[in-house]
């Protein structure tokens, strides 16, 4: 027996080695996986903050104009439509042209495409806001072109050429020298709708056109989520019915985003007539599509309720629906409005199924209200993403950052709410 | 019934051919004392009943004999307990030997999700204990009879070991335990789980295995414990109040409190 | 304009309603007829009487008005579009109703007499639906007011309607798969009525825009979708070696070893990885990977195409990740401690235990949770359509660029469709292949899971 005994020991101390190798091996693919998760997402996000902070700048270049009456063709009394028209342009490209000493043709063009398209609503809003500039000498920050633009803040830290051409160069480093080239942050890139220019593309229409689609998608979703977990918890009969309905939501939660999209159009757009492009119809289809998960968190917050609190309001003669109206859902509220944020959340980062609902169309205008065509942040940023310049890749970097705001805006308030949700409990 | 400050064991906590010795064992669950200085020996091929109230720590201590509370984040563990006068608790001991070495069988029988035969080959696959298929098939067939499951099983080896009956499981998982040949199995109220034909089996069964092993069981049953055991431990409020021999315990208690216990008064 | 009138009438009527109803049961009320419910309770009731008929009949209005209207108006179209039917009367249809409305488009002569028809159209239907939608409201207040008598039980009667109204809430997610499988059978099966689904399920040559020439009938571009079904398997299978594995490893080192501090911190870390948009993720692909990869390709002297499989996958690959490990998280969890006590009490190491008694006993979990993890491979669409190609090419490599089913369906349907081109309809039909795919792997998905879960409760 103690012989039998001993090399029962003796084994087992002899498989040791190999088994603690074993062990650590394990182990570490354990740890080296979460270290590779969390290596991803901070490769993502510093990826993309370094793509994107660029954007929230835009070079200027400090410039005076003369608001030549006689270029202008205007008067300090001139109708506002005449000063809108006035060839603010030319009055730019003219007083360029004249400070550069630029008299070749291809020159001049070279110089004209370092300055914004837009540079001339600038001095057209200045001269709108307070027409007693005209005649005088202003002090303007022109917008630059995008290439400018990437060519200051990328390749002339440096010291390098970039796609300027070579006098186009000359020039560059002569303003910078003079100290007439600056970045200033980029409102603009927050209040300005989508553009072709990339210096002028903003994501203003994008956010508003979010938060309509967000709105109709909250109107609709929240009160219907909660109906629904309020029916399938409290008074759904337990049968062949209920549990269609149960599965159904539980499969919808898994379907891919995309068939929501082939939905939208084959019903709402083709069938009901509700015009394309719109927060309207987006909202119609992310209702449908956040609904599942809103139901289930709904119903979630409805079972956490404890049922000592049902049986008294029951002891006090209350009917079933004073019961919920009165008692449950009051109590359920917080946590279905958490499980709300957070389909909310998803749908707010949703593109699949608008870009088959023709949310994708290439919109300037800000959108006003629910039926104006719209789009919303995620495709913008699929829209720019798609643009060969740097300048459009270095934007939607910063619309992924604005979009990943909302986001951590919107789970941070989930979290907190579930926090205090605890502490009641 | 409040606790005793400093109270000495009552009775005989030594014996004079340990195989398993404890002394000045303190358990904490983060900041709850569990067991209070519990000193006690466990002789070579006895079989010792830990009795006492629900929540007295008896289960604790029996677990901290092969370190089954290592498995619980917050359980701190003081004092030295000695498995043939090596210390299990130095921090050069592996867990995984000392277990092979001290088995242990739960409350509820938990048999793998596996077949018959690979619940029994579990324990000599995984510490290497057999060189070949035929050898391990020998020690399935010699742990079942021993554990006087053979004959009802050695038709369906390969059937799962979650349809068998509740009785039938306990002796799976004693079957389990003592094909890795331990020197010491652990006993966790095998019994409380099964119906009164089933404990008789599993008490006989232990009684047979005293031969070869050296066995703890915490129990609930005063008259399992007076079937099955030499020495009784009482254990109340994680306090080791008296150790004696059974028959001893059972007719003429040293301490009050046990005598209280045994004779019902609570429970 | 009018929508937005009939709502707020509606809505003063509702008020005005509740407010008379609650009036009329307080006089009724005597001590001989005592009323069965709270005054309240008939205002409610009321209330709901007065404003829920007029609502539903707005809405099936709403969805009803345009097909009838454009049905009324082929009539007048010219003599040539009537005959010639389908693309071309839906294209006269769009072009009257823009002219109409004072889109700037071309005007055309022939279309005048329907624009007028649809003006005059367009009038009619909004006086009918005003005047009918409004009579319904107020028949609906006048007979339920008169009927309104002590002894009827309104507080029974508005419960059992707010009930109906829950269960129709709780209806709408059935209608939706109804709605979508509706909508993809029907447009799947005219695209079958012009490509046989034998080409299409088993067809090897996948090029849509053929059929675009106006000259051409659908029927002789190539639909044959195996390349796509190959591109999908060939992305998600990269993608799922690196999400099992990863997936897996995870969450057994965060439920078996990690310390409570560690698990605190890193399962919510990998969870934000789950909530960064998809299309954060393809634009991750399509320009920091993909290129990567290419040069990295390059010294090895591997063509690597800028669009390849492989960038796609992987990137898929990490957003499937925590899919992957909380829900086997969960699964693991669901392992009893006793299971794990018996193996420990073996002398069993955490990695043994983990390999031989808990992964086995968990298996049919994660089996279920890789299912899942499948299905939301294959129905991904943002990462593919930025970061894989539109050229449907037969191949298993995955240097090379493949599509999949999904960045077909992205391409076919943005931008203008005509609903009679076969191109068009081939997205219904793969989107139609698509939901039932993902719909069985989720159904049998959630219900090994859910067995699984009945065997440890």
């Amino acid at each position: 027996m103690t012989n039998q005994t001993m090399t029962t020991r003796a084994k087992v101390e002899r498989s040791m080695g190999r088994r603690r190798r074993a062990e650590s091996r394990f182990r570490t693919y354990g740890m080296l996986s979460i270290a590779f998760g969390l290596l991803c997402l901070v490769v993502l996000f510093g990826n993309i903050l370094s793509k994107g902070t660029s954007a929230f700048a835009q070079t200027v270049l400090h410039t005076e104009v003369h608001l030549d009456k006689d270029y202008l063709g205007l008067t300090r009394q001139s109708s506002e439509k005449e000063l809108m028209n006035g060839n603010y342009e030319g009055l730019i490209k003219q007083q360029l042209r004249d400070e550069m000493n630029v008299t070749k043709r291809s020159q001049r063009r070279d110089l004209y495409s370092m300055v914004s398209v837009g540079a001339h609503w600038q001095l057209q809003g200045l001269v709108l806001d307070n027409p007693d500039l005209i005649g005088d000498t202003i002090k303007v920050d022109l917008i630059m072109d995008d290439e400018v633009d990437q060519w200051f803040k990328h390749d002339y830290p440096q010291g390098i050429q970039g796609r300027l051409s070579d006098v186009q160069y000359q020039w560059a480093m002569q303003w910078v020298e003079a100290g007439r080239l600056e970045t200033r942050f980029n409102t603009s890139f927050f209040t300005n709708g989508d553009s072709r220019e990339p210096e002028l593309a903003g994501v203003h229409g994008a956010i508003k056109g979010t938060l309509l689609t967000l709105l109709v998608t909250f109107l609709l979703s929240f009160p219907i989520g909660v109906a629904a977990a309020i029916y399938l918890e409290e008074f759904a009969p337990k049968n062949r019915i209920t549990e269609i309905v149960e599965i159904n939501i539980n499969n919808l939660a898994a379907v891919p985003s995309i068939t929501f999209g082939l939905l939208g159009l084959a019903i709402f757009i083709n069938i009901f007539g509700v015009a394309r492009s719109t927060p309207l119809v987006g909202g119609l289809v992310l209702t449908l599509m956040t609904l599942p998960t809103i139901i289930i968190s709904g119903r979630a917050a409805i079972k956490a309720v404890p049922p000592s609190i049902r049986e008294a309001a029951f002891g006090l003669g209350a009917s079933k629906m004073q019961v919920v109206f009165h008692h449950v859902l009051p109590l359920a509220l917080p946590g279905m409005l958490t499980g709300t944020i957070i389909g909310m959340a998803q749908a707010l980062g949703e593109t699949a199924p608008l870009l088959m609902i023709g949310m994708i169309a290439f919109v300037v205008d800000v959108p006003g209200f629910i039926t104006d065509p719209a789009t919303v942040l995620p495709v913008q940023i699929f829209l720019w993403s798609d643009s060969p310049e740097a300048a459009f890749t270095e934007r939607t970097s910063g619309a992924i950052i604005v979009l990943l705001g909302f986001l951590i805006a919107m789970n941070t308030v989930a979290v907190m709410l579930r926090r205090r949700l605890e502490r009641r409990w | 019934m409040s606790i005793i400050e400093n109270h000495k064991t009552d009775g005989e906590p030594f014996c004079d051919n340990p195989k398993l010795k404890a002394r000045d064992v303190c358990v904490f669950y983060g900041e709850k004392q569990a067991i209070f200085d519990v000193s006690l020996d466990i002789g070579a091929n006895e079989v010792i009943a830990l009795i006492g109230p629900s929540g007295c720590g008896k289960s604790t201590f029996l677990r901290c004999l092969n370190r089954m509370n290592d498995t619980i984040d917050i359980c701190n563990i003081t004092g030295d307990i000695l498995l043939d006068d090596e210390n299990i608790y130095a921090p050069k001991v592996d867990v995984v030997p000392l277990r092979a070495r001290v088995g242990m069988v739960f409350q509820k029988p938990n048999p793998f999700p596996k077949s018959i035969y690979d619940n029994i080959a579990y324990g000599p696959r995984i510490h290497g204990l057999v060189n070949h298929r035929d050898e391990l098939d020998e020690v399935v067939e010699r742990s079942l009879q021993r554990a006087g499951l053979w004959n009802e099983v050695k038709d369906r080896l390969h059937a799962p070991g979650t349809g068998l009956s509740g009785g039938q499981q306990q002796r799976l998982c004693i079957a389990r335990t003592i094909a890795v040949d331990p020197e010491v199995i652990l006993m966790d109220e095998p019994c409380s789980a099964l119906d009164p034909i089933a404990t008789a089996k599993i008490e006989e069964l232990i009684d047979e295995l005293r031969e070869n092993y050296t066995i703890a069981i915490v129990t609930h049953s005063m008259q399992q414990a007076a079937r099955v055991s030499q020495r009784t431990a009482y254990f109340h409020l994680g306090q080791l109040i008296e150790v004696n021999p059974t028959d001893m315990v059972f007719t003429t208690p040293q301490h009050a409190l046990t005598e209280a216990y045994i004779t019902g008064r609570f429970g | 304009m009018t929508f937005s009138f009939l709502l707020i009438t509606i809505a003063i009527l509702c008020v005005i309603a509740y407010l008379v109803g609650t009036r009329r049961a307080k006089s009724l009320a005597s001590a001989d007829t005592p009323l069965s419910s709270l005054p309240g309770h008939y205002g409610s009731l009321l209330s709901l009487w007065t404003c829920l008929p007029p609502l539903l009949l707005m809405l099936l209005w709403g969805i009803m008005d345009e097909p009838v209207i454009d049905h009324l108006l082929v009539a007048q179209l010219p003599q040539a579009v009537q005959e010639q039917g389908g693309t071309s009367v839906q294209l006269a249809l769009s072009k009257v109703h823009n002219l109409a409305n004072g889109a700037n488009v071309e005007a055309d002569a022939s279309l005048s007499p329907a624009i007028l028809h649809l003006v005059e159209l367009q009038s009619r239907n909004e006086l009918l639906s005003t005047g009918v939608i409004l009579a319904l409201a107020l028949a609906g207040f006048a007979l339920t007011l008169r009927r309104l008598v002590p002894s009827r039980n309104a507080r029974n009667e508005m419960e059992g309607i707010i009930r109906g109204m829950l269960f129709a809430s709780s209806g709408i997610a059935v209608l939706t798969t109804v709605g979508i499988l509706a909508s993809v059978l029907f447009e799947a099966w005219m695209f079958f009525g012009k490509v046989s689904p034998i080409e299409f399920l088993f067809g090897t040559t996948w090029s849509p825009q053929v059929a675009l020439r106006a000259d051409q009938s659908g029927s002789s571009g190539s639909f044959g979708a195996v390349p796509l079904f190959t591109g999908t398997l060939l992305i998600s299978f990269i993608a799922m070696l690196i999400a099992v594995p990863i997936g897996l490893m995870s969450a057994i080192y965060l439920s078996e070893y990690a310390s409570p501090r560690v698990r605190s911190f890193a399962k919510p870390a990998l969870e934000v990885l789950a909530g960064i948009p998809t299309v954060v993720y393809g634009f991750f692909a399509a320009l920091t990977v993909a290129p990567i990869l290419k040069e990295f390709g390059t010294h090895l002297g591997l063509t690597v195409s800028s669009e390849s499989a492989l960038a796609a996958g992987l990137v898929m690959g990490v957003m499937i990740i925590p899919f992957v490990s909380s829900l086997s998280d969960d699964v693991i969890n669901a392992v009893p401690q006793s299971l794990r006590d018996g193996s420990y009490g073996l002398g069993a190491t955490r990695s043994e235990t983990v390999r031989q008694v808990v992964l086995p006993a968990a298996l049919p979990g994660i089996v279920g949770a890789v299912m899942l993890a499948v299905s939301r491979a294959i129905g991904e669409t943002m990462i593919v359509a930025m970061a894989a190609g539109l050229a449907a090419n037969l191949t298993a490599n995955p240097l090379e660029s493949v599509t999949t089913v999904t960045v077909q369906i992205v391409t076919l349907l943005v931008g203008d469709q005509e609903f009679d081109s076969a191109k068009t309809l081939a997205a219904f039909a793969l989107g139609l292949v698509l939901f039932l795919v993902t719909l069985t792997l989720n159904y049998v998905a959630l219900k090994v899971v859910q067995k699984y879960r009945e065997q440890y409760d």
